[in-house]
């Protein structure tokens, strides 16, 4: 850790008197200068990204945190400055508690689900030898389908009416009532988002155990009989990269790319179905027309996040073992 | 340490109808060096992967210690190997590097602490223990994978071209410690390589591959003296053995129509073999037309041409050399060989005719 901060602000040392000397038109090395002739010139290059940036990024999260300060008009007459409130109101709500200990447990079991069946794929996909092509296409092929459509899909096979799924549970004497029943609704988005993430890590996974060198897996066979040891003692290990990256990725996923897979399936059914915060989010801004709730909690998300992302680089990348 | 013994063994690959290697009869004895040498392609590595298990042997048997190994796992055969690339856990300690064989076969605390601390003190590693492997140079992780190998006290040790990857002069001195070390350990080695100068150093006996076949099994000076075919000779020794077409008529060799002696052989065509360094400049003998000349300081390898046919020749002098020299042959140290099949012609050869010596 340390050589790494060394390396920062020796860098950023250098970044600084590049710009001094940038700036103080110092133009004796023309070596130095690169391409550019004016200082404006990478500027005007960088434009376009910038502009998408701050345009789709900065502005609405600034608009957001502004806006959880204050409650709108439904009908955008007016808005009053309320301060905390927002917040007071959605940390105080039931509904809202149980929705963010919901949210929690899906994003909880959707990573692990996701990340573990991904892994004992490509385990065993990386030891088929005879069509290993034909099998790592039929379990990529999944990861070309759109969110929505993967809800779709998943909906069909779990529908009350027509599902298989359905009557496979009524075969083990379970009446499968999906958009009704909480847990019933709960394990059948867990699944199609589990479904729909598992090629993605198995993609990388996959590329991770081609990493492994061949004569290292080849050490370890003469240093280990068990095949479970040698996956845990060196195989494992030499993934962790892949698999913290994987991580980040796939609670994000969990968090906010679900978000059309709950819309499939919980939109338009009666009962009290479970749902994510984002999606929370969207029904009481969207449908409840509380701009001002709807800002705070996505305020309270983006935190949220942002702490658990740091978190994550701070504890648990020293334990990765980068290359 | 154990008696190595390899049976008429071969391998055919899925899916080829050539074999890979085949047909191998080794019996190395307790604690001998072998080395196994031969040009790429020719089989070596494969075989040394069969007898570590990670190849499947397809023929013959393999006994390591009198035990048949053939179906074994590798961590069930008893041997160590050394990798080209080193394989070193780049997640491990070079400490944790050395133990992690012996933990998974149940040694107890003190056994592995013990050997791994004699391991450290033979091949200098003690102030390594606590580094990662990409902490180290490239001759201090050759040393590692050396201390993985020694620690377990295996009945045989593999090595697998494991200097192939350091430059010259840290080769030279790694070769020269792993033949010690091996004599310290005595234990039973097999060792493979292309390099032919490291295969003769090395070696307590040598084995010459070929597409697949072994050509020559013996001493590193039996086989530099008596080279049992074509390949053979000009795979080992360098400058590489000069190979010319000759005859025999009336008894005589002929090359190029001067007569280098008598031989008691058939009549006919034979392929002549002279080692450089058994030729010298002199005022009579066989004409050679200088080409170019590699100077390497202590001698040099004059480079030329006998009637159509390449030849060099070792000359320690420094004496200019221009145009057209003259060749003594030995008639003692000329190699023959059947033309046909490359192999060793053994004839009674009577020494000197028409200027030779």
């Amino acid at each position: 850790m340390a050589e790494t901060y060394h390396t920062g602000s020796a860098r950023q040392g250098a970044i600084l008197s590049r710009l001094r000397a940038w700036y103080s038109a110092e133009t004796a090395d023309p070596a130095k200068r690169v391409q550019f002739d004016r200082p404006l010139t990478p500027w005007l290059f960088l434009l376009p990204q910038l502009a998408i940036v701050a345009i789709f990024f900065y502005w609405p999260s600034v608009q957001a945190v502004t806006s959880s300060f204050y409650i709108e008009d439904p009908f955008g007459f007016g808005a009053t400055f309320v301060g905390g409130e927002n917040y007071a109101d959605a940390l105080a709500s039931s509904q809202y508690l149980s929705t963010a200990t919901f949210t929690a447990f899906f994003c909880a079991i959707v990573t692990a689900l996701s990340l573990g069946i991904g892994l004992l794929l490509a385990v065993k996909a990386d030891k088929v030898i005879r069509g290993a092509p034909a099998y790592k296409t039929l379990l990529i092929s999944v990861y070309a389908i759109a969110p929505p459509v993967a809800g779709l899909i998943g909906m069909m096979f779990f529908d009350m009416h027509m599902g298989p799924l359905k009557d496979l549970a009524a075969f083990f004497g379970h009446d499968l009532r999906v958009g009704i029943d909480y847990w019933d609704t709960a394990v059948a988005v867990v699944t199609i988002s589990v479904w729909k993430q598992i090629p993605y890590n198995f993609i990388f996974f996959l590329s991770g155990l081609h990493s492994v060198p061949t004569s290292v897996r080849e050490a370890a066979l003469i240093d280990a009989q068990s095949g479970w040891r040698r996956f845990r003692d060196v195989t494992l290990p030499l993934l962790a990269p892949t698999a913290f990256f994987l991580l980040v990725i796939n609670i994000t996923y969990s968090l906010f790319d679900t978000f059309p897979i709950f819309d499939v399936v919980v939109k338009d059914k009666p009962a009290n179905n479970p749902i994510t915060l984002v999606y929370k989010v969207y029904l009481d801004g969207f449908k409840g027309n509380d701009i001002g709730g709807s800002s705070a909690q996505s305020v309270i998300l983006m935190i949220v996040v942002a702490a658990l992302t740091i978190m994550q680089f701070r504890f648990l990348e020293r334990r990765v073992h980068y290359g | 340490m154990a008696h190595l013994s390899l049976r008429g063994v071969g391998k055919t690959y899925a899916g080829s109808t050539q074999p890979a290697v085949s047909g191998i009869d080794i019996e190395i004895e307790d604690g001998e060096f072998i080395v196994l040498v031969g040009p790429s392609g020719c089989g070596k590595s494969t075989l040394l992967r069969m007898v570590a298990g990670l190849e499947t042997i397809t023929d013959g048997e393999v006994r390591i210690g009198g035990r048949l190994v053939n179906k074994l796992d590798p961590a069930e055969r008893d041997i160590a190997m050394v990798f080209q690339n080193y394989a070193l856990y780049p997640h491990m300690t070079v400490h944790d590097n050395m133990v992690y064989g012996l933990k998974n076969r149940g040694e107890s605390k003190q056994v592995i602490e013990e050997r791994v601390a004699e391991a450290a003190r033979m091949l200098e590693l003690g102030p390594y223990l606590d580094r990662k492997p990409r902490a180290l140079s490239g001759g201090q992780r050759q040393r590692v994978a050396m201390g993985r190998a020694i620690v377990r006290q295996p009945a045989a040790f593999l090595f697998d071209e494991p200097l192939s990857n350091l430059d010259a002069k840290l080769r030279v001195s790694m070769r020269m410690e792993i033949r010690k070390l091996q004599k310290r350990l005595a234990t039973t080695s097999l060792y493979v390589t292309h390099d032919q100068l490291e295969a003769m150093t090395l070696a307590d006996r040598l084995v010459v591959l070929n597409g697949g076949r072994v050509e020559q099994i013996g001493a590193p000076l039996e086989i530099y003296r008596s080279p049992a075919s074509t390949f053979v000779a000009s795979f080992i020794g360098a400058p590489a053995m000069s190979l010319l077409d000759a005859r025999i008529e009336g008894g005589e060799i002929v090359l190029e129509g001067h007569r280098l002696g008598r031989v008691d052989h058939a009549e006919g065509p034979v392929t002549l073999g002279l080692r450089a360094e058994d030729l010298r400049i002199s005022d009579q003998g066989l004409p050679l037309v200088v080409e170019h000349v590699e100077e390497l300081g202590a001698q040099r390898i004059v480079h030329g041409m006998v009637g159509g046919q390449p030849l060099a020749v070792i000359d320690t002098s420094e004496r200019q050399l221009a145009g057209e020299v003259l060749i003594a042959v030995d008639p003692a140290r000329l190699h023959l060989f059947d033309t046909m099949s490359g192999r060793r012609i053994e004839a009674s050869r009577a020494p000197v005719l028409e200027g030779a010596v």
